[in-house]
Protein backbone atom coordinates (compact mmCIF):
# COMPACT_ATOMS: atom_id res chain seq x y z
CA UNK A 1 0.00 0.00 0.00
CA UNK A 2 3.02 2.12 0.04
CA UNK A 3 1.55 3.77 -3.58
CA UNK A 4 -1.42 4.86 -2.12
CA UNK A 5 0.37 8.18 -1.15
CA UNK A 6 1.75 8.67 -5.03
CA UNK A 7 -1.33 7.30 -7.14
CA UNK A 8 -4.16 9.55 -7.19
CA UNK A 9 -7.06 7.36 -5.70
CA UNK A 10 -9.69 6.79 -8.63
CA UNK A 11 -12.47 7.14 -6.40
CA UNK A 12 -13.11 8.39 -2.96
CA UNK A 13 -11.05 6.90 -0.78
CA UNK A 14 -11.92 4.41 1.77
CA UNK A 15 -11.94 5.31 5.90
CA UNK A 16 -9.68 3.21 7.41
CA UNK A 17 -11.05 0.46 9.12
CA UNK A 18 -9.12 -1.43 11.75
CA UNK A 19 -9.12 -5.40 12.16
CA UNK A 20 -11.74 -5.18 15.54
CA UNK A 21 -13.83 -2.74 13.59
CA UNK A 22 -14.17 -4.67 10.70
CA UNK A 23 -15.23 -8.05 13.01
CA UNK A 24 -17.32 -5.80 14.43
CA UNK A 25 -18.80 -4.04 11.34
CA UNK A 26 -19.88 -7.91 9.74
CA UNK A 27 -20.58 -8.90 13.59
CA UNK A 28 -23.66 -6.76 13.43
CA UNK A 29 -24.50 -7.43 9.96
CA UNK A 30 -24.48 -11.18 10.91
CA UNK A 31 -26.78 -10.33 13.96
CA UNK A 32 -29.30 -8.38 11.92
CA UNK A 33 -29.91 -9.76 8.70
CA UNK A 34 -32.55 -11.93 9.72
CA UNK A 35 -34.43 -13.20 6.70
CA UNK A 36 -31.83 -12.83 4.14
CA UNK A 37 -31.25 -9.60 2.40
CA UNK A 38 -27.61 -9.72 3.10
CA UNK A 39 -26.59 -7.27 0.61
CA UNK A 40 -28.98 -4.98 2.08
CA UNK A 41 -27.35 -4.63 5.13
CA UNK A 42 -24.05 -5.14 4.36
CA UNK A 43 -24.40 -2.03 2.12
CA UNK A 44 -26.19 -0.39 4.75
CA UNK A 45 -23.11 -0.69 7.46
CA UNK A 46 -20.26 -0.70 5.20
CA UNK A 47 -21.14 2.49 2.89
CA UNK A 48 -24.60 4.00 4.77
CA UNK A 49 -22.98 3.94 8.37
CA UNK A 50 -19.26 3.24 8.38
CA UNK A 51 -18.20 4.69 4.83
CA UNK A 52 -15.52 2.12 4.19
CA UNK A 53 -16.90 2.29 0.79
CA UNK A 54 -18.54 4.36 -1.55
CA UNK A 55 -22.11 3.16 -3.45
CA UNK A 56 -19.18 2.60 -6.76
CA UNK A 57 -17.02 0.50 -4.87
CA UNK A 58 -19.73 -1.71 -3.03
CA UNK A 59 -21.27 -2.09 -6.52
CA UNK A 60 -18.22 -3.31 -8.04
CA UNK A 61 -17.66 -5.60 -5.36
CA UNK A 62 -21.28 -6.71 -5.40
CA UNK A 63 -20.81 -7.56 -9.17
CA UNK A 64 -17.89 -9.38 -9.11
CA UNK A 65 -19.02 -11.62 -5.67
CA UNK A 66 -21.94 -12.58 -8.48
CA UNK A 67 -19.22 -13.69 -11.09
CA UNK A 68 -17.32 -16.05 -8.68
CA UNK A 69 -18.94 -18.79 -7.83
CA UNK A 70 -20.17 -19.69 -4.38
CA UNK A 71 -22.65 -17.32 -1.80
CA UNK A 72 -22.71 -14.18 -3.10
CA UNK A 73 -22.61 -12.05 0.33
CA UNK A 74 -19.31 -14.15 1.42
CA UNK A 75 -17.75 -13.68 -1.30
CA UNK A 76 -18.56 -9.90 -0.86
CA UNK A 77 -17.23 -9.95 2.59
CA UNK A 78 -14.06 -10.77 1.48
CA UNK A 79 -14.09 -8.49 -1.33
CA UNK A 80 -14.60 -5.79 1.29
CA UNK A 81 -11.95 -7.34 3.72
CA UNK A 82 -9.27 -7.72 1.06
CA UNK A 83 -9.72 -4.30 -0.18
CA UNK A 84 -9.81 -2.59 3.08
CA UNK A 85 -6.91 -4.64 5.32
CA UNK A 86 -5.70 -8.04 3.00
CA UNK A 87 -5.86 -11.43 3.77
CA UNK A 88 -6.71 -10.38 7.97
CA UNK A 89 -9.29 -8.48 6.74
CA UNK A 90 -10.98 -11.38 4.61
CA UNK A 91 -10.76 -13.55 7.81
CA UNK A 92 -12.21 -10.51 10.26
CA UNK A 93 -14.96 -10.29 8.25
CA UNK A 94 -15.51 -13.71 7.58
CA UNK A 95 -15.64 -14.38 11.42
CA UNK A 96 -17.77 -11.56 12.42
CA UNK A 97 -20.17 -12.30 9.29
CA UNK A 98 -20.55 -16.14 10.53
CA UNK A 99 -20.34 -16.64 14.11
CA UNK A 100 -23.45 -15.57 14.99
CA UNK A 101 -25.74 -17.23 12.39
CA UNK A 102 -23.46 -20.96 12.56
CA UNK A 103 -24.65 -20.86 15.96
CA UNK A 104 -27.65 -19.85 15.91
CA UNK A 105 -28.67 -22.05 13.01
CA UNK A 106 -27.36 -25.48 14.44
CA UNK A 107 -28.79 -24.46 18.05
CA UNK A 108 -32.64 -24.37 16.27
CA UNK A 109 -31.74 -26.84 14.06
CA UNK A 110 -30.93 -29.55 16.93
CA UNK A 111 -34.32 -27.72 18.38
CA UNK A 112 -35.97 -28.72 15.31
CA UNK A 113 -35.41 -31.81 15.26
CA UNK A 114 -35.90 -32.75 18.74
CA UNK A 115 -39.56 -31.29 18.43
CA UNK A 116 -40.33 -32.84 15.28
CA UNK A 117 -44.18 -32.67 15.39
CA UNK A 118 -44.73 -31.43 18.70
CA UNK A 119 -48.22 -29.18 18.47
CA UNK A 120 -48.26 -26.04 19.22
CA UNK A 121 -45.13 -24.69 17.30
CA UNK A 122 -46.84 -23.49 14.03
CA UNK A 123 -46.59 -19.99 14.66
CA UNK A 124 -43.07 -19.89 14.55
CA UNK A 125 -43.43 -21.02 11.33
CA UNK A 126 -46.04 -17.68 10.08
CA UNK A 127 -43.92 -15.37 11.96
CA UNK A 128 -40.28 -16.80 9.83
CA UNK A 129 -42.96 -16.53 6.79
CA UNK A 130 -43.29 -12.63 7.78
CA UNK A 131 -39.88 -12.04 8.52
CA UNK A 132 -38.98 -13.16 4.99
CA UNK A 133 -41.43 -11.54 3.15
CA UNK A 134 -39.90 -8.57 4.80
CA UNK A 135 -36.38 -9.57 3.97
CA UNK A 136 -37.69 -9.84 -0.05
CA UNK A 137 -38.84 -5.95 0.38
CA UNK A 138 -35.67 -4.99 2.06
CA UNK A 139 -33.89 -6.60 -1.44
CA UNK A 140 -36.19 -4.46 -3.35
CA UNK A 141 -35.70 -0.99 -1.28
CA UNK A 142 -32.10 -1.36 -1.67
CA UNK A 143 -31.92 -2.29 -5.48
CA UNK A 144 -34.22 1.15 -5.10
CA UNK A 145 -32.17 3.25 -3.58
CA UNK A 146 -29.30 2.37 -5.38
CA UNK A 147 -31.00 3.09 -8.89
CA UNK A 148 -32.00 6.54 -7.37
CA UNK A 149 -28.17 7.32 -6.63
CA UNK A 150 -26.44 5.32 -9.05
CA UNK A 151 -28.21 4.88 -12.78
CA UNK A 152 -27.72 8.34 -15.03
CA UNK A 153 -29.15 7.87 -18.01
CA UNK A 154 -31.87 6.10 -20.26
CA UNK A 155 -28.91 3.41 -21.46
CA UNK A 156 -28.11 2.73 -17.37
CA UNK A 157 -31.75 2.19 -16.56
CA UNK A 158 -31.72 -0.40 -19.76
CA UNK A 159 -29.10 -2.38 -18.97
CA UNK A 160 -30.56 -2.35 -15.02
CA UNK A 161 -34.04 -3.24 -16.46
CA UNK A 162 -32.20 -6.00 -19.09
CA UNK A 163 -30.45 -7.66 -16.21
CA UNK A 164 -33.90 -7.62 -13.94
CA UNK A 165 -36.21 -9.09 -16.34
CA UNK A 166 -33.23 -11.72 -17.85
CA UNK A 167 -32.49 -13.18 -14.55
CA UNK A 168 -35.44 -12.14 -11.95
CA UNK A 169 -38.06 -13.09 -15.13
CA UNK A 170 -36.84 -15.28 -17.73
CA UNK A 171 -34.51 -16.88 -15.28
CA UNK A 172 -31.77 -17.05 -17.51
CA UNK A 173 -28.65 -18.34 -16.00
CA UNK A 174 -26.52 -15.48 -14.96
CA UNK A 175 -23.37 -16.49 -16.73
CA UNK A 176 -25.49 -16.11 -20.10
CA UNK A 177 -26.67 -12.35 -18.94
CA UNK A 178 -23.37 -11.12 -18.66
CA UNK A 179 -21.77 -12.82 -21.60
CA UNK A 180 -24.12 -10.78 -23.11
CA UNK A 181 -25.23 -7.89 -21.30
CA UNK A 182 -21.58 -6.48 -19.83
CA UNK A 183 -20.18 -5.75 -23.17
CA UNK A 184 -23.26 -3.76 -24.32
CA UNK A 185 -22.80 -1.75 -20.71
CA UNK A 186 -18.94 -1.81 -21.36
CA UNK A 187 -19.42 -0.25 -24.73
CA UNK A 188 -22.26 2.39 -23.85
CA UNK A 189 -19.85 3.61 -20.74
CA UNK A 190 -16.54 3.87 -23.36
CA UNK A 191 -18.94 5.67 -25.88
CA UNK A 192 -19.90 7.99 -23.19
CA UNK A 193 -16.89 9.11 -22.52
CA UNK A 194 -15.06 10.10 -19.19
CA UNK A 195 -16.40 10.41 -16.13
CA UNK A 196 -17.46 13.72 -15.37
CA UNK B 1 -18.13 -41.55 11.07
CA UNK B 2 -14.71 -40.92 8.77
CA UNK B 3 -16.43 -41.99 5.38
CA UNK B 4 -19.43 -39.83 6.00
CA UNK B 5 -17.17 -36.82 6.54
CA UNK B 6 -15.38 -37.88 3.09
CA UNK B 7 -18.66 -37.57 1.64
CA UNK B 8 -19.51 -34.17 3.07
CA UNK B 9 -16.33 -32.77 1.75
CA UNK B 10 -15.98 -34.07 -1.36
CA UNK B 11 -19.94 -33.20 -2.15
CA UNK B 12 -20.00 -29.89 -0.96
CA UNK B 13 -16.00 -28.76 -1.83
CA UNK B 14 -17.48 -29.57 -5.51
CA UNK B 15 -20.68 -28.07 -5.59
CA UNK B 16 -18.33 -24.96 -4.06
CA UNK B 17 -16.67 -23.90 -7.46
CA UNK B 18 -20.77 -24.73 -9.27
CA UNK B 19 -22.62 -22.21 -7.32
CA UNK B 20 -22.84 -19.60 -9.81
CA UNK B 21 -25.10 -16.71 -9.26
CA UNK B 22 -25.30 -17.62 -5.33
CA UNK B 23 -25.56 -20.29 -3.30
CA UNK B 24 -28.84 -21.42 -4.38
CA UNK B 25 -27.95 -22.07 -7.85
CA UNK B 26 -26.70 -25.35 -6.12
CA UNK B 27 -29.90 -25.94 -3.63
CA UNK B 28 -31.45 -28.61 -6.22
CA UNK B 29 -28.05 -30.82 -6.50
CA UNK B 30 -27.80 -30.34 -2.45
CA UNK B 31 -31.07 -31.97 -1.73
CA UNK B 32 -30.86 -34.78 -4.32
CA UNK B 33 -27.63 -35.87 -2.52
CA UNK B 34 -28.90 -35.28 1.00
CA UNK B 35 -31.98 -37.09 0.68
CA UNK B 36 -32.25 -38.70 -2.42
CA UNK B 37 -28.38 -40.50 -2.67
CA UNK B 38 -26.95 -40.68 0.49
CA UNK B 39 -30.06 -40.63 2.81
CA UNK B 40 -28.91 -37.93 5.28
CA UNK B 41 -32.40 -36.38 5.93
CA UNK B 42 -36.21 -36.87 4.79
CA UNK B 43 -37.64 -33.98 2.35
CA UNK B 44 -39.64 -32.25 5.09
CA UNK B 45 -36.50 -32.79 7.33
CA UNK B 46 -35.06 -30.67 3.96
CA UNK B 47 -37.45 -27.94 3.64
CA UNK B 48 -37.78 -27.54 7.47
CA UNK B 49 -33.67 -26.75 7.18
CA UNK B 50 -34.05 -25.03 4.16
CA UNK B 51 -36.77 -22.40 6.08
CA UNK B 52 -34.29 -22.28 9.13
CA UNK B 53 -31.47 -20.96 6.87
CA UNK B 54 -33.48 -18.57 5.00
CA UNK B 55 -34.52 -17.02 8.24
CA UNK B 56 -31.91 -17.07 10.39
CA UNK B 57 -29.08 -14.19 9.92
CA UNK B 58 -26.44 -15.09 7.31
CA UNK B 59 -25.86 -16.43 4.24
CA UNK B 60 -28.27 -19.08 3.41
CA UNK B 61 -25.94 -21.58 2.06
CA UNK B 62 -25.45 -22.01 5.96
CA UNK B 63 -27.61 -24.49 5.31
CA UNK B 64 -25.31 -26.99 5.03
CA UNK B 65 -23.87 -26.65 8.18
CA UNK B 66 -26.93 -27.94 9.45
CA UNK B 67 -26.98 -31.00 6.91
CA UNK B 68 -23.00 -31.95 8.41
CA UNK B 69 -24.30 -31.77 11.76
CA UNK B 70 -27.03 -34.58 11.23
CA UNK B 71 -25.00 -36.35 9.77
CA UNK B 72 -21.85 -36.25 11.63
CA UNK B 73 -22.31 -34.05 14.63
CA UNK B 74 -20.18 -30.97 15.20
CA UNK B 75 -16.94 -32.16 12.84
CA UNK B 76 -19.66 -33.09 10.18
CA UNK B 77 -20.86 -28.98 10.57
CA UNK B 78 -17.72 -28.00 10.40
CA UNK B 79 -16.48 -30.06 7.50
CA UNK B 80 -19.09 -29.42 5.45
CA UNK B 81 -18.98 -25.62 6.18
CA UNK B 82 -15.38 -25.47 5.00
CA UNK B 83 -16.66 -27.32 2.14
CA UNK B 84 -18.70 -25.34 1.14
CA UNK B 85 -17.10 -21.55 1.79
CA UNK B 86 -13.43 -22.56 1.22
CA UNK B 87 -12.97 -23.04 -2.23
CA UNK B 88 -15.12 -20.27 -3.12
CA UNK B 89 -13.66 -17.84 -0.58
CA UNK B 90 -10.19 -18.34 -2.00
CA UNK B 91 -11.32 -17.42 -5.33
CA UNK B 92 -12.84 -14.28 -4.38
CA UNK B 93 -10.12 -13.39 -3.19
CA UNK B 94 -7.53 -14.48 -5.79
CA UNK B 95 -10.27 -11.89 -7.52
CA UNK B 96 -10.12 -9.18 -5.25
CA UNK B 97 -6.28 -9.43 -5.36
CA UNK B 98 -6.53 -8.96 -9.69
CA UNK B 99 -9.04 -6.57 -9.27
CA UNK B 100 -6.94 -4.29 -6.91
CA UNK B 101 -3.94 -4.65 -7.96
CA UNK B 102 -5.21 -3.09 -11.09
CA UNK B 103 -6.41 0.21 -9.16
CA UNK B 104 -5.73 3.70 -11.02
CA UNK B 105 -6.01 2.05 -14.72
CA UNK B 106 -7.79 3.93 -17.15
CA UNK B 107 -10.16 0.81 -18.36
CA UNK B 108 -11.24 -0.25 -14.56
CA UNK B 109 -13.66 3.43 -14.20
CA UNK B 110 -15.01 2.16 -17.32
CA UNK B 111 -15.59 -1.01 -16.28
CA UNK B 112 -16.71 -0.46 -12.49
CA UNK B 113 -19.58 2.18 -14.38
CA UNK B 114 -20.36 -0.73 -16.73
CA UNK B 115 -21.01 -3.31 -13.46
CA UNK B 116 -22.93 -0.60 -11.44
CA UNK B 117 -26.55 -1.00 -13.36
CA UNK B 118 -25.87 -4.74 -14.01
CA UNK B 119 -25.31 -5.10 -10.08
CA UNK B 120 -28.57 -2.98 -9.23
CA UNK B 121 -30.47 -5.60 -11.82
CA UNK B 122 -29.37 -8.25 -9.62
CA UNK B 123 -30.38 -6.59 -6.51
CA UNK B 124 -34.07 -6.74 -8.28
CA UNK B 125 -33.49 -10.29 -9.37
CA UNK B 126 -32.50 -11.83 -6.24
CA UNK B 127 -35.72 -10.08 -4.61
CA UNK B 128 -37.92 -11.97 -7.36
CA UNK B 129 -36.39 -15.32 -7.33
CA UNK B 130 -36.99 -15.11 -3.91
CA UNK B 131 -40.91 -14.33 -4.47
CA UNK B 132 -40.85 -17.28 -6.50
CA UNK B 133 -38.96 -19.11 -4.01
CA UNK B 134 -41.37 -18.96 -1.31
CA UNK B 135 -44.95 -19.78 -0.81
CA UNK B 136 -46.81 -16.15 -1.29
CA UNK B 137 -49.97 -15.04 -0.70
CA UNK B 138 -52.28 -12.21 -1.00
CA UNK B 139 -51.40 -11.23 2.65
CA UNK B 140 -47.16 -12.08 2.56
CA UNK B 141 -47.54 -9.99 -0.91
CA UNK B 142 -48.86 -7.19 0.69
CA UNK B 143 -46.43 -7.47 3.45
CA UNK B 144 -43.61 -7.77 0.75
CA UNK B 145 -44.81 -4.33 -1.20
CA UNK B 146 -45.57 -2.36 2.17
CA UNK B 147 -41.95 -3.19 3.42
CA UNK B 148 -40.12 -1.99 -0.11
CA UNK B 149 -42.06 1.23 0.33
CA UNK B 150 -41.22 1.87 3.97
CA UNK B 151 -37.30 1.22 3.55
CA UNK B 152 -37.04 2.56 0.25
CA UNK B 153 -38.54 5.70 1.14
CA UNK B 154 -37.90 6.70 5.30
CA UNK B 155 -34.71 5.40 7.24
CA UNK B 156 -36.52 3.24 9.97
CA UNK B 157 -34.13 0.52 11.18
CA UNK B 158 -34.92 -2.74 9.32
CA UNK B 159 -34.92 -5.01 12.16
CA UNK B 160 -38.83 -2.78 13.21
CA UNK B 161 -40.34 -3.54 9.66
CA UNK B 162 -39.18 -7.04 10.33
CA UNK B 163 -40.62 -7.52 13.17
CA UNK B 164 -43.94 -5.65 12.14
CA UNK B 165 -44.00 -8.23 9.25
CA UNK B 166 -43.57 -11.13 11.76
CA UNK B 167 -46.68 -9.47 13.94
CA UNK B 168 -48.93 -8.59 10.78
CA UNK B 169 -48.87 -12.08 9.17
CA UNK B 170 -49.84 -13.45 12.37
CA UNK B 171 -52.54 -11.10 13.39
CA UNK B 172 -53.76 -11.99 9.39
CA UNK B 173 -54.11 -15.61 10.53
CA UNK B 174 -51.82 -16.86 8.09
Amino acid sequence: MATRATVPAPSKPAARASLPALFAGFLSIGLMSFGGGLAAWIRREVVERRGWLDDRQFLTGYALSQIVPGATNVNLAVFIGAQLRGVLGVLAALAGLMLVPIVLILGVGTLYLRAQGVPGWGWLGTALAGMGAVAIGLNMATGIKLARRNLRGVAAALVTLATTVGIGVLRIPLVEVMVVIFPVSLALSVWQGPRR
Amino acid sequence: MIASLIQLAVLFGGLSLLAFGGGTAVLPDIQRAAVDTYHWLTAPEFLAFFAISRAAPGPGSLIVMLIGQKVAGVPGAVVAGLAMFGPSCALAYGASLMWHRTAGAAWRQHVERALAPMAIGLTFASAIALLRGTEHDWRAYAVTAVATVVLSFTEISPLFVLGGGAVALLLAGW
